[in-house]
């Protein structure tokens, strides 16, 4: 059993221009995926916990890859699982849920938090792990940091963990919002009222004031971000609610911030998703077409102001955008297709717009959202996964999807368009957060 | 509107004290000549904390941004929906910006780029008071009614 595991180390991440080439560039490769079931909300029983659940995306992507729990030696994952509600402070586990697992680091383990801890001991078949590190925030983190950590020789066979629990109450309602005061760096905006979408409106607002446009050109990449949802079998809206979005509904949604309306935000699930990354000689044994990784990157900018700005957002975009080329050694027009992040809608411009991606410049998304085919089966597809907009607040679809479209068994959602050969994920945010370019071949 | 009360740390406490006195005050780095709001222990650009004082600003600036409030997850604020939420640029330094809710002006109508003058609302928790900012006429005719004598009586 390894001891207590810590977040990656700085040294791991690529956060700057200027460092040429990524030295593992096609020695890192995703073979592997696992999914579990995925519900709205727990109900309570041992078997639907987000621990049961990472359980079972674990062994999904041991099984897709081909491999047995004894070859695997490395686990990163992120010990965060909720999705905005806590387990409250003094409520008792429920008896099942302790008679069904052992304990992990934090005695919620298994219901609204994850650790290695927790995982090895309730999967007593990954006795050969020695590696084991945390990718704190989303798999975004993960992704990065288990590719660093193969490349450079950590682990040979990667397991690579994100779940989410959805507790019940509605998000983010509860806690220090539903108090009377407010302390700390909070005190400083929540008296305004600054919740949900807020910076995300504000910037778009900031957007089509300098560039011109509306809300209304959204609908476009909204329609297609619910259509591929819908074509993702793993995904909540496919599984439970396979309804269909007109322009209308988009369009005449209630307002959450104007000008972010219903559509443009997710829907809180639990879920649990899992990847095998490994080493391209190891991956030549495996059951699937190794997914080459060429580049990870990390930005996370400090903004000046207590908003982040339309100019310090763009001057984000822009710069992971030219880390991610330049690390990979590929030019905008490289790109097969993009899946950056979506959570919420209203952002996915600027990343097209830092990728330079299908040549949209800056001010020009809407145009293109409005004009431009966006289609799986078109010449440039945007978010073929549907991002979380189309399959639930996970984080995770875009890379699914990328290694899913790379490998060829995306589906119904496999792309038509172009030979989808390299692709580029990463999020939560535009302005902030981890990156990395997928490929087809190691060079 | 009856905003949520900030509970003063060691940190905050002379920004939340000013408030209480009227004045609107920012931690500033006096060898960088930089504001930075919320305060910090340090100062961003060269990570003094020696060189941090309090300065008093004008309490004048402009409307750099907004954004409108459907569904806030602050309850106290629940009642008041729809409302605005705006982003106020300093005149001393239009890098720092402060939130504001833009009383007296209409929910959905807010005037980009406008002047806003500071002023200070009681908040209903603990009594104490926070900047709120309001849509006024641009400075230099305030200054210069301020300045212009009183009419001759015939």
């Amino acid at each position: 059993m390894p001891s207590a595991t810590q977040p990656a180390p700085a040294s791991m991440y690529r956060r700057t221009e200027g460092l040429g080439i990524w030295e593992h560039k096609g020695k890192v490769a995703a073979v592997g995926i696992g999914h579990s079931p995925v519900d709205r909300r727990w109900d309570g029983k041992p078997e639907t916990s987000v621990g049961a659940y990472a359980i079972v995306a674990l062994r999904n992507a041991m099984k897709d890859a081909g491999i047995t729990a004894d070859q695997v030696d490395g686990l990163v994952m992120d010990a965060s699982t909720t999705t905005g509600a806590e387990w409250p402070a003094g409520r008792p586990l429920p008896e099942e849920f302790v008679k069904a697992f052992k304990p992990g680091a934090n005695h919620v383990d298994g219901i609204s938090s994850l650790s290695t801890e927790w995982i090895i001991a309730n999967m007593p078949e990954l006795a050969h792990v020695k590696y084991t590190q945390y990718g704190p925030g989303c798999m975004s983190n993960c992704v990065c940091v288990a590719a660093q950590a193969v490349g450079d020789g950590k682990t040979k066979v990667c397991l690579v963990l994100k779940a989410w629990d959805n507790l019940e109450g509605r998000y983010g309602q509860g806690g220090e919002n539903a108090e009377d005061t407010i302390a700390g760096r909070a005190a400083f905006s929540n008296p305004w009222g600054p919740t949900g979408p807020y910076l995300w409106a504000h910037m778009f607002n900031e957007y089509t004031k300098k560039y011109g446009g509306n809300h209304d050109q959204m609908a476009n990449f909204v329609l297609n971000e619910t259509r591929n949802g819908l074509l993702f079998p793993e995904g909540f809206w496919a599984q439970h609610r396979p309804e269909v979005l007109t322009k209308e509904d988009y369009l005449s949604s209630r307002w959450i911030v104007k000008p972010a309306n219903l559509y443009d935000c997710d829907i809180p699930i639990t879920v649990a998703v899992a990847y095998v990354f490994t080493t391209p000689e190891r991956a030549k044994d495996m059951k699937q077409k190794p997914v080459y990784i060429w580049n990870t990157t990390a930005t996370n900018p400090r903004n000046r102001g207590i908003i982040q700005t339309l100019d310090e957002g763009q001057a984000s975009t822009d710069f992971t955008g030219r880390k991610l080329y330049e690390g990979a050694g590929i030019k905008p027009s490289d790109l097969s297709f993009e899946n950056m992040y979506d959570g919420y809608t209203l952002f996915h411009q600027f990343f097209l717009e830092g990728l330079r991606f299908a040549g949209v410049q800056r001010g020009e998304a809407l145009d293109f959202y409005e004009t431009a085919d966006l289609t799986i089966e078109g010449p440039h597809p945007v978010s073929p996964s549907g991002g979380n907009r189309g399959s639930g607040r996970t984080r995770i679809w875009m890379h699914t999807d990328c290694i899913q479209q790379i490998q060829g068994r995306a589906g119904a959602r496999q792309i038509t368009g172009v030979k989808p050969e390299i692709g580029v994920s990463g999020g939560p945010m535009p302005t902030s957060g981890n990156f990395l370019i997928w490929s087809a071949t190691p060079n | 509107m009856p905003k949520q009360s900030p509970v003063p740390d060691k940190l905050s406490k002379p920004f939340w004290d000013a408030c209480n006195e009227g004045k609107l005050v920012m931690l500033t780095c006096t060898a960088c000549n930089l504001m930075q709001y919320p305060p910090e222990a340090t100062c961003r650009k060269c990570n003094s904390a020696e060189k941090l004082v309090w300065k008093e600003v004008s309490g004048w600036g402009k409307i750099h941004g907004y954004c409108t409030m459907y569904d806030c997850r602050i309850r106290l604020l629940q009642a008041e929906q729809p409302f605005n939420l705006a982003s106020i640029a300093l005149e001393e330094d239009p890098g720092v910006l402060m939130y504001a809710n833009l009383p007296g002006t209409p929910v959905d109508e807010v005037p980009v780029g406008a002047t806003v003058k500071v002023e200070f609302v009681t908040t209903p928790g603990n009594g104490q008071k926070v900047p709120e900012w309001r849509v006024t006429e641009p400075r230099w005719k305030a200054a210069k009614k301020a300045a212009r004598p009183a009419a001759r009586k015939r």
